[in-house]
């Protein structure tokens, strides 16, 4: 009985945030990969340039 | 005051009625305490004064943050219940309704798990050891156990916020020597009377809430005596990196300088009525927006000693920063 009423506006206003919350999650995989990915070449390249024996 | 985890989801999951915007995920993190951790992080990375690729610098400051952010996150879901009951934090958004407790639980682990991997698979184990250590010491020792148990709770549990440096340090070189652990105590001594100067003025929402600040528990004498004994205690650990090598002559002079004024506000919190005349009025007003009737119950000597702390802390690390970044020789005293 207490539910909120969900109106046009706030639906609207929940997908705007639910796209937003996707953006940003996006974003933060794609840095992530990203990293990952620099990370690899930094340790490779060191090791590349300084072999362990 | 203790409490149950079931009783924290149930007090997270009411009145989740607002649609959560990605930024409210990131006040989750508490992004004030994340600045600050970056700062104090980044310090101790560049104040080893070791040879560190730039990209892994960076790599191990960002993990320290999201670390951070991760146990904020954690204490956000698990403080849901007092943070509803403080002006300060009701607007957070757990208790304000926005984002579900299980889903602020979710992120913090989420994310404590990253960081903690991340940095020890990208830089080393020892620095990924010592974030996971900061974490669950904040997230586990303070927030569910200290925090509503003991008055000595910011000073025991402020060794979360003090251990960044350390991390930093330890990224940089894969140990953590004397100089490093200075850092991590200049900020463990620094956060008893800078926090305790706060609860001076905000007393009646930290009671209301249950939370055993010293205000609270043993009176704001107490309390007012306290800041002055652990600022008289850190004024002399703040010089110290300049025995040890770590710090140079700005340092001395910030440090120097900056202590004199702390220890003469300290005196002045010591002295004045502060805390005594507990106004509901004052507590969620901005720092200096207080009349003079209230000024003169004491709170504005708790003011002042509050924000000139967070200006000590800052100026005492931006020389080390200053000087590890420009080459300024280190003193070593004691040689």
């Amino acid at each position: 009985m207490n539910q909120p009423v969900e109106t046009q506006a706030t639906k609207d206003a929940a997908q705007k945030a639910r796209n937003g919350r996707n953006i940003a999650l996006g974003l933060g995989l794609v840095a992530f990969v990203v990293m990952v990915f620099v990370v690899t070449l930094v340790r490779l390249g060191a090791n590349v340039a300084h072999p362990h024996v | 005051m203790s409490k149950t985890l079931a009783m924290t989801s149930e007090t997270a999951q009411s009145d989740t009625t607002q649609t959560a915007s990605w930024k409210d995920y990131f006040q989750l993190m508490k992004p004030r305490v994340m600045s600050l951790v970056v700062f104090t992080g980044l310090t101790g990375l560049l104040a080893a004064r070791a040879p560190i690729h730039p990209v892994l610098g960076a790599i191990a400051v960002l993990c320290i943050a999201v670390g951070a952010g991760a146990s904020g996150a954690l204490n956000m879901w698990y403080d849901a219940d007092i943070d509803q009951q403080m002006r300060r934090t009701r607007g957070r958004p757990v208790p304000a309704g926005k984002v579900k407790g299980e889903e602020a639980a979710s992120l913090g682990v989420v994310l404590s798990i990253l960081s903690v991997m991340f940095l020890g698979f990208a830089i080393n184990w020892f620095a990924a050891a010592l974030l996971a250590f900061t974490i669950v010491f904040y997230a586990v020792v303070y927030t569910m156990w200290l925090k509503r148990w003991t008055a000595q709770n910011i000073v025991i549990g402020g060794l979360a916020g003090a251990l960044p440096p350390a991390i930093g340090w330890a990224a940089a070189t894969g140990s953590a020597p004397l100089n490093a652990w200075l850092m991590v105590a200049i900020i463990f001594f620094w956060t008893p009377p800078h926090f305790w100067a706060l609860s001076l003025y905000v007393t009646t929402d930290y009671a209301k809430a249950g939370v055993p600040m010293l205000p609270v528990v043993k009176g704001a004498k107490e309390t007012r005596k306290q800041i002055l004994l652990y600022s008289l205690v850190l004024i002399p650990i703040c010089l110290t990196p300049v025995l040890t090598g770590l710090g140079g002559p700005i340092y001395l002079a910030v440090a120097a300088l900056g202590g004199a004024v702390f220890l003469i506000l300290a005196w002045r919190v010591f002295t004045s009525k502060a805390g005594d005349a507990s106004d509901p009025r004052v507590a969620d007003r901005a720092l200096y927006d207080v009349t003079e009737d209230e000024k003169a119950a004491g709170s504005k000597a708790a003011r002042n000693l509050f924000a000139f702390s967070i200006l000590y802390l800052f100026a005492m690390f931006a020389a080390l920063l200053g000087e590890a970044v420009s080459g300024v020789h280190a003193l070593e005293l004691l040689k």
